[in-house]
């Protein structure tokens, strides 16, 4: 089970050549991402918004389930570096014409893309398409359905970063629909590689995934404990059609459980930080006097964003491929043990 | 056909009688005539040289798709597939296209796989129309025709009044039901096993309770309908205590396991392997360690190979979008081998679960190396080491889990009814 070996984010180098997960990444690499996004935060406030890294680089933006705003932060990011973008909205052309992702995939390649943007309804979809990819092709996941949102939670660093300074000492809670969540996913995964060792969960048991535990977090059901002394609370957003059903009974009670409001903000740090993925929900995950209150940095995070991703395009478009990437050993910095390791005397055995 | 066949220096292996000696096998009229000496007046058209090889029952295989009716001339294919894998029996589920719940169907397939001249085929029956769950199929005629037992091949039907009927409808002709232990219900829309695996990857999870609780309701509609039951694949530790509990309660009952969960866990779909995605779904280490439990102690009667072959491109497609199953025909009797040496155990009690064990729940008289028995044989090399291959896969499904692995043990001659049909290079 040779795929189960592959770093398919990394170079033989160990540069970043895709971008599929935070989980995996080791924690340099991480630095060097948000050291090289510091480097890119001016470009956005001088008159000339733009660099020439990516001139002549085509960046083709494929999102196979509806999003503006990320779709968006991606574009721009791209146009600063000066790189020929190209949306496509395929949920609404070739799938519905029946054309399989990966034929979809080829016909882009052949139009000498250089990178893709995904984003997909699927958890592992961009996996999929990493492997299919000659050498010299990109993919960063803008989100593939419940399992990451790498760049999300990039941002969501340099935006704890820059308002907390050092990772290790934080205590940080993840609150909201972490079952449903690949920002949530993604978050726990970079901070967890940061070096955070206090990291809560918070949720009713009906938005918490098992196993939560084994990737070294603590499962908190009630809001306050969950944010008690935090330095930063990630509020995630409740999809409206969960909001009522067998997860949740309606919005009002989850609302007076897990909304956070300056009431129970009370419980966390006195300069606590406050983040949200956006687009919120105010009044449902967050009352508004918080989400625009001192303890917010929301919008703060949609700009640091494009500079994140500005990083991120850059630093994967200057990785070579040398070589079989299969060679490498497993993903370090992995919270679970890895799954050759793990997958028995058997794997090993019949090797 | 009915050639005198001389089987000589090999490793005889009965798993029915326990035993396991050098000798010579002779065959004639498409039965076993002899184990040692020749029977008398014996001339062997033809003598096999069966020296480094182990002779044993062809393996019963209790579930391997032909995707026929469905897809035309494939069941040629994976007959031949069965052959390559040493297998010389393979019961057929009714998850077709049509469902097989009707006596015409079963007849046509029945006819094709003559024609095949493979393994032999034994029809399971659709327990309901359609595999719908909830108008009882014609279940006599069905048996009549060549089914050998009746089934629902994904979950439970969802109104448990009609199983019960279904129950008592087959008690009445003495007809066993096997049944796949699902509550679909709780299964939702999960595509894997719930763990930290499935947390991690986002990928919707399938409760161990989806398997206890359908196990819960089967034992307790058997324990009123009184029906010998066969539970088909169990995937979870908590299953596996739930049968051994109803057999030593006294249930009519038996139960097999798929190779796959014998041998693999939720941590190798690593990132995705799409041919990793089965159904049942792969749960954790402590899951395999009680399956293999199981059929240490017998709980679990039996392993199939269910087999399920995918075409390429409903493989290669997003986890949550991919087609469920995998290609087991061929690996099946490589990867018993393996779990032998693994667990130490014997290779005449091994090749029990693929032998004598599904030939006794299937009340055939194969699956032994009696004399007077059907001559349906494997000769296998055990040391054979072979890598699995795509390409070299003799069947259509060319999606295996075991890709690139290496494995040791593959059939050199496989004969059904003393019929060489199978004859591979050594």
């Amino acid at each position: 089970m040779q795929v189960l070996t592959e770093s398919l984010q990394l170079n033989r180098d160990g540069a970043l050549h895709h971008l599929l997960s935070t989980e995996g990444l080791p924690r340099p690499l991480i630095e060097r991402i948000l050291t090289t996004a510091d480097g890119f935060i001016a470009v956005g406030t001088r008159e000339v918004k733009s660099v020439p890294l990516l001139r002549g680089r085509s960046v083709f933006n494929l999102f196979f389930e509806n999003s503006t705003r990320t779709r968006t932060t991606f574009e721009i990011a791209s146009k600063r570096l000066s790189a020929d973008v190209y949306n496509l909205n395929i949920a609404a052309s070739s799938t519905a014409k029946g054309e399989s992702l990966l034929d979809t995939i080829d016909n882009l390649t052949a139009m000498q893309a250089d990178i893709f943007v995904v984003r997909h309804s699927q958890g592992g979809a961009p996996y999929l398409i990493a492997r299919h990819l000659a050498p010299h092709v990109h993919v960063v996941n803008a989100g593939d359905g419940r399992h990451a949102h790498p760049t999300q939670a990039l941002l969501d660093l340099y935006t704890i970063r820059h308002y907390k300074g050092a990772f290790p000492s934080l205590s940080v809670a993840v609150v909201g629909d972490i079952l449903n969540s690949r920002v949530a996913r993604s978050d726990i995964h970079a901070l967890l590689a940061m070096g955070v060792t206090d990291l809560r969960a918070v949720g009713p048991l009906t938005l918490l995934p098992t196993g939560l535990e084994q990737m070294g977090v603590r499962v908190c059901t009630r809001l306050e404990e969950g944010i008690r002394n935090a330095d930063v609370i990630i509020m995630l957003r409740l999809q409206s059609e969960r909001m009522r059903g067998a997860l949740l009974p309606s919005a009002q009670e989850y609302f007076r459980n897990y909304g956070l409001t300056p009431q129970a903000l009370r419980h966390a740090k006195p300069d606590c930080i406050v983040m949200h993925p956006g687009p919120m929900n105010r009044g449902v995950e967050i009352d508004s006097t918080v989400a625009d209150g001192p303890h917010s940095v929301i919008l703060p995070q949609v700009s640091f964003g494009i500079a994140v991703r500005m990083a991120v395009l850059s630093m994967v478009a200057s990785s070579q491929r040398s070589g079989s990437h299969r060679a490498e050993a497993a993903a370090p910095g992995s919270t679970v043990p890895h799954a050759r390791a793990n997958a028995g005397e058997s794997t090993a055995r019949l090797g | 056909m009915n050639t005198a066949l001389a089987i000589e220096g090999g490793r005889l292996i009965d798993p029915a009688s326990g035993y396991d000696a050098a000798t010579n096998i002779y065959i004639a009229d498409g039965r076993i005539a002899a184990i040692g000496a020749p029977p008398p007046g014996f001339s062997a058209q033809r003598t096999i040289d069966a020296r480094g090889l182990v002779v044993a029952p062809g393996l019963v295989d209790l579930c391997a798709r032909m995707r026929e009716p469905g897809t035309e001339g494939a069941l040629r294919g994976e007959m031949r597939a069965a052959l390559a894998g040493g297998v010389t029996g393979v019961v057929c589920p009714p998850d077709t296209e049509p469902a097989l719940d009707e006596p015409g169907l079963v007849r046509m397939l029945r006819q094709r796989s003559r024609e095949a001249a493979g393994a032999r085929l034994y029809p399971l029956g659709a327990m309901t129309a359609a595999l719908a769950g909830e108008t009882l199929a014609e279940m006599h005629t069905l048996a009549q025709v060549g089914c050998v037992a009746f089934c629902q091949t994904t979950a439970l039907p969802a109104n448990h009044g009609t199983l019960l009927q279904a129950l008592r409808y087959a008690k009445t002709f003495g007809l066993p039901i096997w049944l796949r232990p699902v509550d679909a219900s709780l299964v939702g829309d999960g595509i894997a096993g719930d763990g930290a695996l499935a947390s991690r990857l986002g990928l919707p999870g399938i409760t161990v309770a989806a398997e206890t609780v359908a196990l819960h309701t089967i034992f307790e509609l058997q324990r009123t309908a009184g029906t010998r039951i066969h539970i088909c694949r169990l995937s979870s530790a908590e299953g596996v205590a739930l049968v051994r509990a109803a057999k030593r309660e006294g249930l009519p009952l038996t139960a097999d396991v798929s190779i796959h969960h014998v041998h693999l866990i939720d941590q190798n779909i690593g990132y995705y392997d799409t041919n990793c995605r089965l159904d049942p779904p792969l749960r954790t280490e402590r899951d395999r360690a009680a399956i293999r439990s199981g059929l240490a102690d017998g709980t679990i009667d039996a392993v199939c190979s269910d087999h399920a072959p995918v075409a390429l491109e409903d493989k290669l497609l997003p986890f949550g979008e991919a087609r469920a199953g995998a290609s087991g025909l061929e690996t099946l009797l490589p990867l018993i081998l393996d779990w032998a040496r693994a667990e130490a155990i014997p290779l005449v009690q091994a090749l029990a679960v693929v032998t004598s064990a599904p030939a006794r729940i299937l009340g055939e008289d194969t699956g032994t190396l009696q004399v007077g028995r059907k001559a349906d044989l494997v000769l296998f090399d055990p040391a054979a080491s072979w890598t699995v291959q795509s390409e070299s896969l003799v069947s259509s499904g060319k999606n295996s889990p075991f890709i690139g692995q290496r494995l040791s043990g593959r059939a050199r001659c496989t004969m059904v009814g003393g019929e060489v049909r199978f004859e591979g290079a050594g």
